[in-house]
């Protein structure tokens, strides 16, 4: 196949941007789930832990 | 560097041989040109680092439990790298800020013109102070999150020292007129090719700390560090693809060719910005702004968004550089609309952080530190909105090539990526030197309000000539002709530059008094075991000092 500047151009201008609509729509989805919400919390409070050692 | 191995000594030794002779070879190749300076000074640091190897390798054997601890030998050394680069280039920055206003100040010497100090500011500030922050923090963070210990104890180094290699060769080599000529890669191609080695170690090195990692979520603050390490590199690769005049010459040329090279170079430049100037401070904010204000982040679900936000959108929004220029129009219109809609996820950071303190603003009050990380991400709220508004194609034609930029950049560079590493040091520090506080709570507040102080002089000083120069320039009389020339402009600046360095001259004593501070801790006397409840290891109390110091 020839890989010109239109070919580029092209592929730019047309799934080039909806692939990133659909990244964006699995992150949401993601973010959002339900079962994930416990483990979120977790790491948002875990962090504030005071024992600052290695777990082993 | 007293935990080494003799085997991870060993090894030490030998890359620092190798690199020895890799230095006595540029030397050799490049005799009287640049490279063979670079040569001279790879030979020089190797010898020194394997002269501290050698001399610290007679003592006795590590302690076996330093594996049950965090390691935090390399962040230390990092530290006082981040001060001591912090230092160099802000003040190569206030004197590249009175040139402008004073242009004799250059003592008519080739080596201090404008040209060449003005990339020693910027690799300084940027890559010295802000890389070996970067390095530092990403070091203590990722162990904390992770619950890990970093992997082994000679790559740590290896990053952290390769990269201050990289450091002083870019630096050295504008000096003495070495340069690619690109926005903040100005760095030649030696220099690249070892920063890539050093850089995939770095990556490496992550990777497999998050691999130990006991704690099954990785947090968020990893995930910025992740992608500040990974788009670094490939950004870096491949704007940097040049090749050499020979290999006895510090001089390349680029393989790109007219507007790819301008748009690869601003993708590069643009993405620096993203990636390296605000996804890893991102994660010194997700890390320690909680920790400081001791409450969880507001919402730990927009911080996702905005993580991802960020890497989808920054991708695009080079070409905004470029707007009025060959480039086609539709990759300028790209990345005007990505660079508007980049304010989302950018909001979403700085309002996640302020409304994590919400409700603790007495806090916020009381403690310097906090407050430091509280107006970094204020700053940061503020040059993304500017950044996204100057980004829109008519806004742009008038603020181009003025002041108004550097200004941006600054409220950026100063407001937000000093500031929260300020905040971020401020923290770090008396956590791993396991030190109760710092050394005076009193200082930091100075270096506060001097940093504040500065900021806003600098800024509102090259709001005002920003947009000042580009009404100038786009005057007309009624006969067509420009109002103005362009001396007439540069008169008009002069008060401006003389408070622009002023106002860095603020920032610079800030940054002193926060040396001098950092290191009164350093030497202060570490808490008694018990004290701080936070550094005492789960099987009983150490000897004093045992946590922190290698055994020597």
């Amino acid at each position: 196949m020839d890989l010109t500047h239109e070919t580029l151009v092209e592929a730019a201008k047309t799934w080039g941007l909806f692939y990133l609509i659909g990244f964006s729509l699995c992150v949401l989805v993601y973010t959002f789930w339900p079962a994930n919400r416990e483990r979120f919390d977790r790491a948002k409070r875990n962090i504030l832990d005071e024992d600052d050692q290695p777990w082993t | 560097m007293g935990q080494l191995t003799t085997r991870e000594r060993e090894l030490a030794a030998a890359i620092l041989v190798a690199l020895a002779v890799v230095g006595i070879a540029m030397a050799a190749a490049g005799r009287a040109d640049p490279l063979g300076v670079h040569g001279a000074i790879v030979l020089l640091y190797s010898m020194v680092l394997l002269f501290l190897i050698m001399s610290t390798s007679f003592g006795p054997a590590p302690d076996p439990s330093r594996v049950s601890r965090y390691y935090d030998d390399p962040i230390k050394v990092g530290v006082a790298f981040t001060l001591f680069w912090a230092i160099f280039g802000m003040f190569f920055g206030v004197w590249a800020a009175a040139q402008l206003a004073w242009p004799s100040l250059n003592f008519d010497t080739a080596w201090a013109s404008f040209g060449r100090i003005r990339p020693a500011h910027t690799t300084g500030v940027i890559f010295g102070f802000g890389g070996n922050a970067l390095i530092s923090t990403s070091f203590h963070v990722v162990q904390r999150t992770s619950r890990a210990r970093l992997p082994d104890q000679l790559s740590p180094w290896f990053v952290l020292f390769g990269y201050n290699l990289f450091c002083i060769l870019a630096v050295t080599g504008y000096f003495i007129g070495v340069t690619q000529s690109k926005e903040y890669a100005e760095a030649e191609w030696y220099a690249d090719l070892w920063l890539v080695i050093v850089w995939v170690t770095y990556f490496v090195l992550y990777i497999r700390t998050l691999a130990r990692r006991r704690e099954p979520h990785i947090y968020v603050a990893n995930w910025y560090y992740m992608a500040f390490i990974l788009v670094v590199a490939i950004l870096h690769i491949i704007n940097n693809l040049t090749i050499p005049v020979s290999l006895g010459h510090a001089k390349s040329y680029t393989i790109w060719a007219g507007v790819q090279d301008s748009m690869v170079q601003w993708w590069y430049g643009h993405n620096a910005v993203a990636f390296f100037l605000t996804a890893g401070f991102l994660a010194m904010l997700y890390y320690y702004l909680p920790k400081r204000a001791e409450r969880p982040i507001f919402s730990y679900r927009l911080s996702i968004l905005s993580f991802w936000g960020i890497t989808f959108f920054y991708m695009w929004a080079g070409s905004h550089h470029l707007h009025y220029t060959a480039l086609p129009h539709w990759v300028q219109n790209l990345g005007m609309t990505f660079s508007v809609m980049l304010l989302v996820p950018s909001w979403a950071s700085a309002g996640n952080a302020l409304l994590t303190l919400n409700g603790a603003w007495h806090k916020v009050r009381d403690d310097a530190t906090l407050r430091f990380i509280m107006m970094a991400a204020f700053f940061y709220g503020l040059s993304t909105f500017e950044g996204s508004f100057l980004a829109v194609r008519p806004v742009n034609s008038l603020s181009h090539y003025t002041d108004w930029t550097v200004g941006h950049v600054h409220a950026g560079a100063l407001g937000w990526v000093a500031l929260i590493t300020y905040g971020s040091l401020y923290t770090l520090v008396p956590a791993i030197w396991k030190r109760e506080r710092m050394y005076s709570a009193a200082l930091v507040e100075v270096h506060f309000w001097l940093a504040f102080a500065g900021t806003v002089i600098y800024v509102f000083a090259m709001w005002n000539s920003g947009i000042i120069q580009g009404l100038m320039w786009r005057t007309y009389t009624e006969e067509g002709t420009l109002s103005y020339s362009f001396v007439d402009s540069l008169l008009a600046m002069y008060p401006y530059y003389i408070a622009r360095a002023f106002g860095g001259l603020l920032f610079l004593i800030g940054a002193v008094v926060a040396t001098y501070n950092i290191w009164m801790t350093v030497r202060g006397v570490p808490v008694a075991g018990g004290e701080r409840h936070d550094d005492i290891p789960l099987a009983g109390p150490l000897p004093e000092g045992a946590a922190t110091r290698p055994a020597e």
